[in-house]
């Protein structure tokens, strides 16, 4: 057993893991935030990313030791308040989910995309990005056209702040 | 419409919960007091069970018990069942071998369970299961369809010799026989339907909780149809009966068939739970999905098409192989026969059509309804045969399938189903004119001269679905009625809650239903909420697959809602002073037609409570229910047409551009409706150009995992261009068809006939994954 001890969504937390735990189980089943999903185990879906530190990583390839001193951001963590974060608001709009199991991972990774990209994102660019999620719903077709609405978006929301 | 109403793209309630993170799928649900479930699978494909030793395990660290097949036949639980009885040609019943939750004695199939450990976490379970030692006996195994049905092969079931499990046929083979007599054509077809894992994203899951004082079970489960678990479990495998077993089904995380029916799993934690008298949860990887849903398609079929002189089609002939894996899944017998074979006259007028299905047991995974299940079969098939025909008579493919429309309906095939209404012409006229199908040729010229090649593949659809009546099922053998169920519940402040036995695992049924009763009502839909997947909730419903939910459920809440619509209106008509035939609904207020007198919609709920001033002899109250019972099928159509690139250096497919023309009748939701088909189109593509479940010869699963399974990705994929004829459905109120299934079904061969439009060559089997377009290019 350790104690890992990191930031979570803005709260400081210590918790005593088994030292073959995931951060993927960290957050679901010692923190209750099961808005982090596991859809394959082999790093193929992401339905797990959150971010580390202001990066997208996929929690089930990594250890909770590995993120010992981080600071994690999970999908219950990026709405302010009941204003809901740009691409959760596009997700939304533009009915980029059915289900919604892949759509925690879906948003992390866009977020990610739009920032690491800025203002260059086109459907070629957020198609090849999104390589690394795997969606069974959608088609990807209105996930694609919400974080291309959600690049708009947070670049007023950028220019306004 | 109104701004809520029927035809409005309203963004869906549910999305909220699932945005922030707050949906609650099986996994996230803690009781206390929970063990956790690990299955002990088998790494064989055929083996004898020759013991268990778990002392080891049992020594183990958090372990609770090692429980085996033997002991779960030892407490009389059930054989998994098959719902669907079929005949044979020869009047015999199919021929089925025994299906225990874990297996006592053999194994059949990779991954099938044997013993389960239950512990305190799911790492000590997995520790245990590890100390479990099974001795096996292994045994020749079989995995392709062909081999299987040969002479010699490994036998799997005493009861099904030679491994056949129905030899059906359906339709007049004089009848074809004499049209294939004056045929000037015929156009012979090979092919096969490639076997297909479904991969919902989130992995099936179960929770079984016994409460001894009780003695009563609640079940919490990633379930289409959480009632009809319940009825299975209960009536066939003995778990508990009917009041004393509660099944959930929470948010679900896709299911696309995979979660339509009762899986060993959830079997084994109901059973485990009374036995250790503690919860039990099992929570699958992705690689126990792989080797334990079932999977789809898997057929190998042999075609035989007659035309006249003038290329008007005389006849069809179909011979099917379907590997329905190593036991018969709850509904799979239904799948290659009354769910195939029915469709096989496509969008055609078919004089006369004759059908062969032989049922194959073999040592794989179970396979059954997935998306489209039996109907993506059909089209594929006659879509590439009228393709193949075009080339063969040298015309051209629209043409070909224009001139051979059905154009009158009602029609009846001669394969039992009679199309109540459609418009062929008017979806591939719109498909046609959105990819500008008149520009392909100059479009292909030039892209040739950029070293490419283009191709264009059409595919004309059409499926049943909203699957029903049940009197027709039942006739066809279902063990089940096909209806659905509705509660409509007005509470005293207006506000309304709708039951339904339908269920949503990503349909978006919590808006779309919503919608009816704001279209209907005039209140808004925030007052309206969806009550489903929970059997102490909603009194009985068959669950949703086979595009049924708008189409039958809808329908059956509708009922319900005009039953409440007559009652408040009578309220209405007693407050107001006035007489019952002069109360109109508008903008949720009934008012006196003519005048300004007008009582809100609550003050009507309110008064229904109250009950103050009801009219004489009338109850309390403001609740209704409805159970309704479609009078047909409906028939879903319409053309998707694909053109791409080829390149012959690589073999890689390039879309250049997807269309698709549907025709769903009335539509509650566009916006929902669209993406409906944005994903049936993916898994049709995926299935023609990716995905394929593959076995060696010795039944090992090669593709158990999405490092081996190519699942479609983004930048696999095109953006679509949607749009839609009309022609409603006669068959319900409101002209619904159902959409759910359309773009598994019409996709595929739209892609196989652009590529083999591209290459020049016309024999090419799914998925066309680059090196098999490479070299079928290149074959002499």
């Amino acid at each position: 057993m350790s104690k890992v001890k990191l930031t979570v969504n803005g709260k400081a937390v210590a918790v005593d893991v088994e030292d073959r735990t995931l951060l993927v189980h960290l957050l679901r089943d010692h923190l209750n935030l099961t808005g982090t999903h596991v859809g394959c185990d082999t790093s193929q879906c992401g339905a797990c990313v959150v971010h580390m530190d202001g990066r997208a990583v996929k929690s089930c390839t990594m250890l909770a030791g590995q993120a010992d001193g981080a600071n994690v951001t999970t999908i219950e963590g990026i709405a302010k308040g009941d204003e809901l974060h740009p691409m959760q608001a596009a997700f939304r709009d533009n009915h980029g989910l059915q289900c919604g199991y892949c759509t925690p991972g879906m948003i992390m990774s866009a977020i990610d995309i739009v920032q690491r990209h800025g203002g260059q994102l086109d459907e070629a660019t957020v198609r090849h990005e999104l390589e690394g999620n795997i969606c069974r719903c959608t088609g990807y077709h209105n996930i694609v056209k919400a974080v291309l609405d959600a690049a708009g978006r947070m670049k007023v929301a950028q220019a306004a702040e | 419409m109104g701004v809520e109403g029927i035809g409005a793209s309203v963004v869906r309630k549910e999305d909220k919960r699932f945005i922030t993170g707050k949906g609650r799928y099986v996994d996230d649900i803690k009781l206390t007091g929970m063990t956790y479930a690990h299955f002990i699978r088998s790494p064989h494909a055929h083996a004898k069970v020759k013991g268990i030793d778990s002392s080891a395990a049992l020594q183990m660290p958090g372990v609770v018990a090692v429980l085996t097949g033997r002991q779960i036949v030892d407490d009389k639980v059930g054989n998994l069942i098959c719902g669907w009885a079929i005949t044979s040609k020869d009047g015999s019943p199919m021929k089925m071998g025994a299906w225990p939750a874990m297996a006592p004695e053999t194994v059949r199939f990779v991954g099938q369970a044997v013993a389960v450990v239950i512990a305190e976490s799911k790492n000590l379970a997995r520790d245990a299961a590890e100390a479990v030692v099974v001795d096996y006996e292994e045994l020749p195994a079989v995995a392709d369809v062909t081999a299987a049905v040969k002479a010699g092969a490994p036998q799997l079931h005493p009861e099904a010799p030679g491994n056949q499990v129905y030899d059906w046929v359906i339709g007049d083979e004089g009848a074809v026989d004499a049209a294939f007599s004056k045929a000037a054509n015929v156009v012979k077809l090979d092919l096969t339907n490639n076997r297909l894992a479904p991969n919902a994203m989130e992995p099936r899951a179960a929770i079984a909780d016994y409460d001894a004082a009780e003695e009563h079970f609640t079940l919490y489960t990633t379930s289409q149809n959480p009632h009809v678990a319940r009825l299975v479990l209960s009536a066939f495998y003995n778990i508990a009966p009917e009041h004393k077993l509660r099944v959930i089904a929470p948010d679900v995380g896709g299911g696309f068939g995979s979660k339509i029916f009762i899986y060993p799993e959830e079997m084994v934690a109901l059973w485990a739970s009374k036995k250790v008298g503690r919860p039990v949860k099992w929570t699958g990887d992705r690689t126990e999905a792989f080797l334990t849903d079932a999977h789809g398609r898997d057929h190998v079929t042999h075609a035989e098409m007659a035309f006249d002189a003038n290329n008007k089609i005389l006849g069809l002939r179909v011979k099917t192989y379907a590997n329905f894996g190593a036991y018969m899944s709850l509904f799979s017998s239904s799948v290659p026969t009354y769910l195939y074979a029915t469709l096989l006259s496509g969008q055609y007028d078919i004089p006369a059509i004759h059908a062969e299905v032989i049922g194959v047991y073999t040592n794989t995974t179970p396979v059954d309804a997935y998306r489209g299940a039996g109907r993506p079969e059909a089209s594929y098939l006659i879509e590439r045969m009228m393709e193949t025909a075009a080339r063969q008579l040298k015309v051209d493919p629209a043409a070909l399938r224009r001139q051979n429309f059905i154009t009158q309906f009602p029609h009846q095939t001669p394969v039992i189903m009679a199309y109540d209404t459609g418009d062929f012409n008017a979806s591939l006229d719109a498909a046609m004119k959105a990819i500008d199908y008149a520009g392909f040729a100059d479009r292909k010229a030039k892209a040739k001269a950029d070293g490419k090649l283009r191709g264009i593949g059409v595919s004309c659809y059409i499926e049943a679905c909203g699957i029903a009546p049940s009197k027709a099922v039942g006739s066809l053998g279902a063990g089940v009625g096909l209806w659905e169920s509705a509660e409509v519940r007005v509470n005293p402040v207006g506000t309304i809650e709708i039951l339904t036995g339908s269920h949503s695992h990503g349909q978006g049924h919590e808006t779309t239903f919503c919608q009816l009763v704001a279209d209907r009502l005039g209140v808004p839909i925030s007052q309206v909420s969806i009550v489903h997947g929970d059997t102490d909730k909603v009194q009985f419903g068959m669950g949703t697959y086979g595009s049924r939910s708008a189409a039958v459920g809808l329908t059956a809440i509708l009922k319900a809602m005009e039953k409440v619509e007559s009652k408040a209106r009578k309220i209405a008509a007693h407050a107001l002073e006035a007489s019952e035939a002069d109360i109109v609904i508008e903008n949720g207020e009934f008012k006196v037609t003519g005048t300004d007198k007008a009582i809100a919609f609550p003050m009507v709920a309110l008064a229904a409570y109250t009950a103050h001033n009801l009219p004489d002899g009338m109850e309390p109250g403001l609740k209704e229910t409805a159970f309704y019972d479609p009078t047909n099928f409906t028939f879903p159509a319409g053309t998707y047409i694909c053109e791409l690139e080829v390149d012959a250096g690589t073999g890689k497919t390039s879309f250049v551009n997807f269309v698709a023309a549907d025709d769903f009748g009335r539509l509650i939701n566009p916006m929902i409706v669209e993406g409906q088909v944005h994903g049936g189109l993916a898994q049709g593509i995926g299935q023609a150009l990716l995905e394929h479940a593959i076995y060696d010869a010795n039944g090992q699963p090669v593709t158990a995992s999405f490092m081996d399974y190519s699942m479609p990705r983004a930048d696999d994929l095109p953006s679509f261009k949607l749009s839609h004829t009309t022609t409603l459905c006669p068959g319900n109120p409101l002209g619904i068809k159902g959409c759910g299934e359309a773009g598994a079904i019409g996709a595929s061969a739209a892609v196989i006939n652009a590529i083999t439009d591209a290459i020049g060559k016309n024999n090419l089997e799914m998925p066309a994954t680059p090196d098999r377009v490479w070299r079928t290019i290149h074959a002499a």
